[in-house]
């Protein structure tokens, strides 16, 4: 689940923000698909490192901390700023501000996968081709690869990933004789029997989060946002979204969903005391399980995402990049700093602290692979969360403006879970609101 | 018998004091009780009542020591924003107003309808303006970006306007001058006294505004380290959600109960003040 859409008038402002900057970056480099591609090599990074400076980052993971620290210890002639300029949005809606002023932004920030396209196609991002990190490809999975090449740049380096699995409370199926879904239809069965075992439990909760609705779409193979230059094509209405629909109305409507609100203080007792019994969700979930839902200590366990067909495909949910800010006065160093963080030795430290990371060999090590984690019960969680992460479905893209996108969708698709009816009809509210707003934004949005 | 001096009781409306008295209080009760809760009692107890352990002296300690301290740090920013920003919009609001109500010049009616209308136009209507502006002025990510906009009270100067006309006579004034005494004394030794009450109103006005302003310091500064209060709770609050959360509720509700406890006591010491402004006027003499 991605974080809900807290601050409407914040998420506004941005989209206010946003419009101007969009206009403006109309004919940049950063948004025209046809230009060459820059490539480069490694060597300007590595002088920079060696000669050192100051750098601002912004981030709020929490392992920016030790990160920071072991960075420095490296190489001391490099001073990195660490600033918690906010989560999610809050730090988006600075970012943006910091573009359209075009100074008081960071060096190098840490941009959700969802949120990245938007800062690269209007031109607030580094391309990092021209420094060769385009050699990288071969060391991230693909989808988190995917995620941080829009257009022809590539514009940040993957730090960690969500390829979605299913978090069940082991205690309550085990007690109910509930089996572990592997498809969709077993899951609405179980979502039933558990309901009508102990009607306070229900199978998860859901109140309409536009995070996980483009995931459960991305997994049933959907592809509803197709961005090519300034033309975007948006379909909510294809063969994946219908598929995901025809089985999430059943829960809506057989009202089996918890409408407890996802990381509210209600939702973490919820998952502690076992009344929200499963959680889809991306592969970070561990290190909150551990940290913040002491009391599911030993009941949880992980299986892999249930399909429609039984096949095994996954999709990602959440995760994120670092970035070059493209307004940075030391654009080397910045990326000197994002290559150490994602593709060095900063990656040690933040799977140290519970992190999912995005790089091959780290999510195929042994020692990764055969950990046994006792909150789970001694299972050995990462086998199934690394095979999800080589599941994922190919060829999803998120909209070039899908802050806005997710602020807005409470209006929408909200609407269907609120008064029970279709979330099609949502959907297509949604996507009609979406195109208006893509042609204002001066775009040439188009559905279908 | 009902008089003016023991008027007669209605059930009714004790009924719905009460009712609001229960209404104003409970969200202020929960809160109390909360901040005396572990995280995870918070987690597993109702919200009226208390948890297991009495947590209450631990959860003061941990906000004040969690992440290096940075409670303190924001409480002093909002300090440092009330007593400038605040007091400057009290001492700005009660110049401009009293000078507007005192004296007579060309003009005066045009700056009475700004600052009408001003008080019409809500200040987030305002923010991408004042941003954009100050992002040209390098003041982004300053303290003075929150200052600046927290020194104009339209509000504050309409009420010392209305209330220096009423409070203060111009027979007064002019004995004064008789006297032999200049415009400032005037100001500073005779009416600054008359105008006691309606100062107090604004100060309070503004302090509270002050305090609890959110948006403006919001998408104005980036850095924690100017954030006041209210912004970095919020930081706190948002650390729940997303990959790598880590909620500290029982933090952010102990900060919160911090947070009011300043305004209270301000309210409490200085509320006789401010009855005695509030009915100003409301008599003729």
């Amino acid at each position: 689940m991605a974080p809900p859409r807290r601050h409407r008038v914040v998420a506004a402002l941005a989209a206010a923000l946003l419009s101007t900057a969009a206009l403006a970056a109309c004919g940049s480099p950063g948004s025209d698909p046809g230009s060459a591609k820059a490539t480069g090599t490694q060597d300007a990074v590595d002088a920079a490192l060696q000669a050192g400076g100051t750098i601002t980052y912004w981030t709020w993971t929490p392992s920016a901390k030790a990160q920071v620290e072991a960075f420095e210890k490296e190489y001391p002639k490099v001073k990195v700023n660490l600033v918690n300029a906010g989560t999610g949005n809050d730090q988006y809606t600075k970012l943006q501000n910091a573009v359209k002023a075009g100074s008081g932004g960071p060096d190098v920030a840490q941009i959700e996968y969802q949120a990245l396209p938007q800062f690269a196609l209007t031109g607030a991002l580094a391309d990092l081709n021209q420094y060769g990190f385009g050699a990288f490809q071969k060391d991230y999975t693909a989808s988190t690869w995917s995620s941080v090449n829009v257009g022809n740049g590539l514009y940040g380096l993957p730090q960690d990933s969500g390829p979605m699995a299913l978090f069940y409370n082991k205690a309550d199926f085990d007690k109910y004789g509930i089996a572990v879904p592997k498809t969709w239809d077993e899951y609405v069965d179980a979502a039933k029997k558990l309901h009508a075992a102990d009607p306070t439990k229900f199978i998860t909760s859901d109140t309409g989060d536009a995070g996980f609705t483009t995931s459960m779409i991305w997994q049933a193979g959907g592809h509803p946002f197709g961005t090519d230059g300034r033309n975007v094509k948006i379909n909510l209405n294809d063969p994946g979204a219908q598929k995901w629909t025809k089985v999430w109305d059943q829960l809506v409507q057989g009202k089996l969903l918890s409408t407890v609100k996802g990381w509210s203080d209600d939702w973490y007792r919820a998952l502690g005391d076992g009344t929200i019994a499963t959680l889809v969700t991306g592969a970070w979930m561990p290190g909150v399980f551990k940290s913040s839902v002491t009391a599911g200590s030993g009941k949880w366990a992980v299986a892999p995402m249930p399909t429609y067909d039984g096949q095994p495909v996954s999709a990602e949910n959440g995760g994120s990049a670092q970035s070059v800010l493209k307004q940075s006065q030391h654009p080397e160093l910045a990326a000197a700093f994002v290559r150490w963080l994602n593709h060095g030795n900063g990656v040690k430290p933040f799977i140290a602290s519970g992190g999912f990371p995005s790089t091959t060999a780290d999510l195929n090590s042994p020692s990764f692979l055969d950990a046994a984690d006792p909150y789970f019960g001694g299972q050995k969680v990462n086998q199934v969360l690394t095979a999800a992460s080589g599941a994922v479905a190919k060829g999803w893209s998120y909209l070039p403006y899908q802050l806005y996108a997710n602020s807005i969708y409470v209006d929408t698709v909200g609407k269907s879970y609120l008064n029970g009816t279709a979330i099609g009809d949502g959907l297509k509210a949604w996507q009609s609101a979406l195109v208006d707003y893509g042609n204002q934004q001066g775009f040439t949005a188009s559905a279908g | 018998m009902s008089s003016v001096l023991r008027p007669r009781r209605s059930r009714t409306l004790t009924a719905v004091m009460a009712l609001y008295l229960l209404y104003s209080l409970i969200p202020l009760v929960w809160l109390l009780i909360s901040a005396t809760k572990t995280q995870p009692d918070l987690l597993s107890t109702p919200g009226l009542s208390f948890g297991g352990t009495f947590a209450l002296f631990d959860n003061i300690g941990s906000t004040f020591t969690y992440n290096n301290g940075i409670f303190l740090r924001w409480l002093g920013n909002t300090l440092l924003y009330v007593v400038v920003g605040a007091g400057g919009a009290t001492v700005l609001a009660t110049a401009a107003g009293y000078g507007l109500a005192k004296y007579r010049f060309r003009g005066r009616q045009a700056v009475f309808a700004v600052v009408l209308g001003a008080i019409a136009v809500p200040g987030t209507a305002l923010a991408v303006p004042t941003f954009l502006l100050f992002s040209r002025l390098g003041l982004i990510d300053t303290p003075l970006a929150v200052i600046l906009p927290s020194l104009i009270s339209p509000f504050g100067l309409y009420l010392i306007w209305v209330y220096a006309t009423d409070a203060i006579p111009d027979e007064m004034m002019e004995a004064a001058r008789i006297d032999g005494a200049g415009e400032l004394r005037i100001f500073l030794a005779v009416t600054l006294r008359q105008l006691a009450p309606g100062i107090v109103t604004v100060a309070l006005f503004a302090v509270v505004a002050t305090w609890n302003n959110y948006f403006l310091p919001l998408i104005m500064l980036s850095d924690p380290n100017w954030y006041p209060l209210t912004v970095g709770l919020n930081q706190w609050s948002s650390q729940a959600v997303g990959a790598a959360a880590q909620p500290i509720y029982h933090l952010v509700i102990t900060g919160s109960l911090l947070t009011i406890v300043p305004l209270v006591i301000a309210f409490l010491f200085l509320q006789r003040f401010w009855q005695s402004g509030l009915t100003a006027g409301s008599v003729k003499q």
